[in-house]
């Protein structure tokens, strides 16, 4: 009988040596006529234990890990085939406890399925939410998505039914879904990881969006970077065509529904959904100013949804267990589950999906372990980017979007990169600016011209040349740019500098490097 | 000395990619994108015949390839070194890796060396944010990317 051993195609685990010892298995596996069937699974989220090999034995999958290429003789002799003791076994992998705290609805088959295999899919409850919707009004899928008190995961967390509710409204020849899957803000990689080890999901919350705004075409806009999750995106839209999941008529039903990828170009400003609109029409990603909406006049100037990878692929879930079972998970008016990105500095990183309301410090010090240098946390960037930077003084935070603006924050698309106390935070600061004008498209002042102004003025705080009138100088010009930015680019630059400067003020003024420079 | 590496081309295969694309809702970047795989930049000459086929004036086609990161007037080296750049590979040392990189292959973040062997570039973000500092070497991902592995890929790429 053959043996199926699961060994992630993740990109993750892919840049940690997961092709090799796929390839190492399989030829033992034959030196020893072993009859074996190996499925290259997404990933589990724990990028400590990648790459994470599963055996699928009478009792269950058991998990070894992390195992390189030349582990794998020592594997075969230890009988891992029958889940054998070996010094990398880890037992049962949802007894690991970094999964089993865990409250698994969007990431719920992540990791455990064949990400290619449609049956697989549907054998993990897969489609059961679609096909509940090709029954349904669309005007009564939007209410459960409305009831359901889902709200954008790229990080404005505006309600995803209401923007539904508004397409659905709007007359136009053409409706589009547009996913936003440009994912750019360092410390995320929640939609590579959901793209790549669970793609029929958002196929399924895409076609379940089109059947709720009447939309008949839905693009992915994917970025370059993820030439991993492309080829899976692609390879599984072409079965769902060939299957009957998407086409002219979506399982059957009277209505159609198609998905094309597109793929980005290395703009970081493309992550804002006008830009990327600009972007989808072949044109520069210049930001366009709101209103209208693009749920009014979006692609080529007609309806269009844009949310974010992880906001469509919680949809088949709320459509299948019901608004109720999504919304009774989380706290104030953030319902539901989050998918946190635990990245950077941290002895345990990886993806820890749960409802809101976990504290900072609970993330960091409890699920993440900590820094994986061993040092004391001094910062931690949460939201990308564009994200502040919190210090220990602010870990009671709970995950929760209005907590995190109380602060001068935004949990953003739930990223949470942690730095040791070698951060040097008036660097982390001025990063802030240069990446800003980096990746600023021109459109408008503050941010175009400012960004290049707010660099040059920290260099002159670094360099001491009258550093209080300087410290005053970007203060003002982050409230500048808050304020005159047309986009999120610029208007949130200021708050990893912003909280930079109040929470590590001893970088600006006490620095040792400053004071050489003095 | 500039070593002239734009790649020879005909107007009639820019047309034909233009043709196998133009029947999509916004082709522009699915073209270029094919150039680039083609030709292994976006030459210069390649966008009057694109603003052509595409009824489009040639600044617009010019704004629109150069405002990307990804589109490149000449090609890149035989091999193309991504280090990622941004904060959760910068927790992790990421900078002294830059550095290290630059050094060792003898080139600035966006520059091709002399002798056309290797392309560095910086990137922001490959996702791999739980394996940082990360890399992508000729498309593929290096997670936890150190100094010694630098040096191996400069090895590699040198030969």
């Amino acid at each position: 009988m053959t043996v199926t051993i699961y060994v992630p195609g993740d990109s993750g685990a892919l840049a940690l040596g997961a092709d090799e010892v796929a390839k190492a298995i399989g030829e033992a596996a034959a030196s020893h006529g072993a009859d074996v069937t190996i499925v290259r699974n997404g990933s589990r989220g724990m990028y400590w234990l990648e790459p994470m090999v599963e055996v699928a034995t009478a009792e269950g999958r058991v998990a070894y890990g992390p195992v390189t290429a030349g582990d794998v003789p020592s594997l075969f002799s230890a009988g891992f085939l029958s889940g054998g003791d070996h010094a990398l076994s880890l037992g049962a992998p949802d007894e690991l406890p970094f999964l089993k705290n865990q409250t698994r609805l969007t990431f719920a088959r992540c990791g455990i399925v064949d990400p290619l295999s449609l049956e697989d899919y549907e054998a993990h409850d897969g489609l059961k939410g679609l096909r509940k919707a090709v029954a349904m009004a669309a005007s009564d899928i939007v209410q459960t998505v409305t009831d359901s008190g889902l709200r954008g995961r790229g990080g404005a967390g505006f309600p995803t039914g209401i923007k539904w509710k508004t397409v659905l409204d709007a007359a136009g020849p053409q409706k589009y879904i547009v996913c936003n899957a440009d994912e750019g803000d360092s410390g995320t990689f929640a939609d590579r990881m959901i793209m790549e080890g669970d793609p029929f999901v958002l196929i399924e919350g895409m076609a379940i969006a089109g059947l709720a705004t009447a939309a008949t075409k839905g693009y992915i806009y994917l970025r370059s970077e993820y030439p991993d999750a492309i080829r899976i995106m692609n390879a599984a839209i072409g079965i769902a065509r060939e299957k009957g999941v998407l086409g002219a008529s979506v399982l059957g039903s009277d209505k159609g529904f198609d998905i094309e990828v597109r793929v980005g170009a290395g703009a970081y400003v493309c992550g804002e959904e006008t830009s990327l609109l600009n972007s989808l029409e072949g044109k520069r990603g210049v930001v366009r100013a709101k209103p209208p909406l693009p749920a009014h006049e979006g692609f080529l100037g007609r309806p269009t949804v844009v949310n974010n990878v992880i906001s469509l692929a919680s949809v088949p879930v709320i459509l299948d267990k019901g608004a109720d079972y999504y919304r009774d998970f989380g706290m104030g008016r953030s319902r539901g589950t989050i998918p946190i990105q635990i990245a950077g500095n941290v002895k345990h990183g990886g993806l820890y999906e749960t409802a809101f309301g976990l504290t900072l410090g609970e993330i960091v010090d409890e699920i993440g372990g900590g820094t994986a240098t061993g040092r004391p946390v001094k910062a931690v960037q949460v939201g990308g980017p564009l994200g502040a930077y919190f210090p220990r003084a602010l870990f009671d935070t709970p995950f929760d979007y209005e907590a995190f603006a109380e602060k001068d924050g935004l949990i953003g698309h739930a990223g949470v990169t942690v730095f040791d106390e070698t951060a040097d935070m008036l660097k982390q600061a001025r990063f802030a600016f240069e990446f800003c004008a980096i990746e600023s498209c021109g459109k408008c002042t503050p941010c175009r011209i400012g960004a290049v102004r707010g660099a040059e003025t920290v260099d002159k705080i670094m360099q001491g040349i009258e550093r209080e009138k300087n410290l005053e100088l970007v203060e003002d010009l982050c409230n500048t740019m808050k304020l005159g930015s047309l986009c999120a680019l610029g208007g949130f630059a200021p708050y990893p500098v912003m909280s930079a400067l109040t929470h590590f003020a001893d970088d600006f003024r006490n620095n040792p490097f400053l004071q050489a420079a003095e | 000395m500039a070593l002239d590496l734009s790649p020879d081309f005909s107007d009639d295969r820019i047309e034909a990619i233009v043709d196998e694309f133009s029947n999509l809702e916004g082709p522009l970047l699915p073209i270029l994108h094919a150039v680039q795989e083609e030709l292994g930049c976006v030459p210069r000459e390649a966008l009057p015949v694109i603003a052509g086929k595409l009824n489009l004036s040639r600044a617009e086609v010019h704004g629109v390839m150069s405002f990307y990161h990804d589109f490149r007037e000449q090609p890149a080296g035989r091999h193309s070194v991504k280090i990622c750049r941004a904060e959760a590979c910068q927790s992790m040392g990421g900078d002294r890796i830059a550095e290290h990189a630059k050094g060792r292959f003898k080139v600035d973040f966006g520059e091709t060396a002399p002798d056309g062997s290797v392309t560095l570039e910086a990137v922001y973000c490959l996702g791999l944010c739980a394996c940082a500092p990360a890399a992508m070497v000729d498309g593929k991902v290096v997670g936890r990317i150190d100094e010694a592995r630098i040096d191996a890929i400069a090895a590699e790429v040198r030969l």
